[in-house]
């Protein structure tokens, strides 16, 4: 469903993603798991056609990106690792723009925002501007909207952050059901180990811009003889911190929810 | 169809939702038209000129309608800073559509706005010569609001960040306000001012607005929309493709 062959990405001198090579199964749930600056996010942006890859291919559903944007695009829903909602609209508004953008009839649209909202229990908040909602709320939103139009593909980048463990559990058993109901392939990141080894039929493990393991979590508990996939993790990752220096769009939106949360 | 629609409208909700931004935005011409507009019209009528009141107010509504539009524009920039706009970017849907709706709602919202800086000038004395003026005068509203939502959807599209912004908005708007004709007559200019002001669309755009209001011309009805509407063109296009060039 999904096929990467040596994928990369410079930002000018820096290889934020160093070839890598990967596939994901019809129907599989994929954990793409690696310390901060790995490049998870950088990759999941060259497979959902928002960033160019330097070198390599992709394939979405024997579809290549690159040259076929429309249809590869109709093929998955995202939800980002940071926000993507438009603070200044109503969170219903936000899901009504999303089913335009992905031309869902009008009350086939009703329908599902009326059943998403539910679900992630924000129907009863569906008319206040999304810029009031805590930050729990936004993200159940987001994930509300990327789960809206029933993509073939979902990838979720941290789905998870910001989350209150109910929301959690709420988010991976909705998830797994719409992988076993609806056999949507699933490629996700998160920090959350336990997560991922709950979930995930098979785990990808990114470090410094390389796949540095994959396998199912019984296989990469095995080959680094270590009992729990955090283990596993650090065994494969080393323990050190990485010192990602922020950008400067993250420092601009910190900035900007400071602005915001003063207002 | 439906896609343009309902981004055109959100950029049409983000004028109406923010009552304070939509009177702060009045705040400037007002004060100029307040200042100014009495301010030199005892120096003006004495040169002969007629009231400076009846002169400025068409500049006031191009200088309006141009930072309206203009901003909206731009705010491309602040949406892909605080990513409303990736959801946008994945969605199955063509870029131009998206370039469009943002364009012409940020061009609605910029045509809103010199409405009501039109009843503004009203207020304070300035009388179209009649109301059919005011229909013309219409056009060349559109035109201005166009041409500049879509050199906002060309910078905001182009810049990283918002430090540039704000050099772009200094270096940029003003001198494009002030060397349009707005504030004075174009007649008789140093050979350098002649030249700026004719290079400037913007000047056109005051040129028709102030014809067809108070019927006082330096270039004509032709040349105007003809050349507001090349630099349209060519602005649109540009805005498109910047538009469908932006990674995030
Ligand atoms: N637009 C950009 N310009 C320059 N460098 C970038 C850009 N985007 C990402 N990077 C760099 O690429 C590297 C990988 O970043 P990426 O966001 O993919 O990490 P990640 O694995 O998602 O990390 P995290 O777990 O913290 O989300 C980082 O070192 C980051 O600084
Ligand atoms: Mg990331």
């Amino acid at each position: 469903m999904i096929r990467v062959d040596n994928l990369t990405k410079t930002f000018k001198a820096f290889e934020a993603v160093k070839g890598i090579s990967f596939h994901v199964a019809p129907g599989e749930i994929f954990a793409f798991l690696g310390p901060n600056g790995a490049g998870k996010t950088t990759t999941i942006k060259m497979l959902t056609t928002i960033l160019r890859p330097s070198s390599g291919t992709v394939m979405l559903d024997g579809l290549d990106p690159e040259h076929h944007k429309m249809a590869a695009r109709k093929k998955f829903g995202i939800v980002f690792q940071d926000s993507s909602l438009d603070g200044e609209q109503t969170a219903y508004e936000n899901m009504e723009m999303h089913g335009v953008l992905y031309h869902m009839p009008k009350k086939v649209r009703a329908e599902r925002i009326e059943r998403m909202l539910t679900t992630f229990e924000l129907w009863d908040r569906r008319k206040d501007y999304v810029k009031k909602f805590s930050g729990g709320m936004k993200r159940r939103l987001e994930i509300a909207r990327g789960l809206m139009h029933s993509p073939k593909i979902l990838f979720l980048d941290e789905p998870t952050l910001g989350l209150d463990p109910q929301s959690r559990n709420q988010l991976w058993t909705h998830v797994k059901h719409l992988n076993e109901t609806e056999n949507t392939t699933i490629f996700l990141t998160t920090h959350h180990l336990d997560e991922a080894d709950r979930v995930a039929h098979r785990i990808g493990i990114m470090d410094h811009g390389l796949l540095i393991a994959q396998g199912t979590s019984a296989e990469l508990k095995e080959q680094t003889n270590t009992s729990t996939l955090e283990d596993a993790f650090l065994a494969l990752t080393g323990s050190s911190l990485r010192d990602e220096d922020a950008s400067s769009t993250d420092q601009l939106r910190d900035y900007a929810q400071i602005q915001g949360s003063i207002k | 169809m439906n896609v343009i629609y309902i981004l055109w409208l959100r950029e049409l909700k983000r004028f109406l939702r923010s009552p304070v931004q939509v009177l702060g935005s009045l705040a400037q011409p007002a004060f100029f038209l307040l200042a100014l507009g009495f301010g030199f019209n005892p120096v003006f009528e004495k040169a002969g000129q007629g009231s400076y009141m009846q002169f400025m107010a068409p500049g006031m509504i191009g200088m309006t309608v141009l930072i309206s539009s203009a901003f909206s524009g731009v705010a491309v920039l602040w949406d892909r800073q605080f990513g409303s706009l990736k959801e946008t970017l994945v969605a199955p849907v063509p870029r131009l559509y998206i370039m469009i709706g943002r364009t012409f709602g940020g061009a609605t919202v910029g045509v809103l706005q010199g409405v009501l800086i039109l009843l503004l000038c009203m207020v304070t004395g300035f009388r179209p010569q009649h109301f059919s003026a005011v229909v013309s005068g219409f056009g060349f509203v559109a035109m201005i609001a166009i041409c500049f939502a879509a050199l906002g959807m060309i910078i905001g599209s182009t810049l990283k960040d918002m430090q540039s912004f704000n050099v772009v908005a200094n270096f940029m708007v003003m001198p494009m306000v002030f060397l349009s004709g707005a504030f004075y007559p174009l007649d008789n200019l140093p050979l350098i001012l002649s030249v700026l002001t004719r290079i400037n669309p913007l000047s056109y755009g005051v040129d028709g607005l102030r014809g067809t209001l108070i019927g006082h011309w330096h270039f004509n009805y032709f040349l105007d929309m003809t050349l507001l509407s090349c630099v349209g063109a060519v602005f649109l296009i540009a805005g498109a493709y910047s538009f469908s060039k932006i990674e995030i």
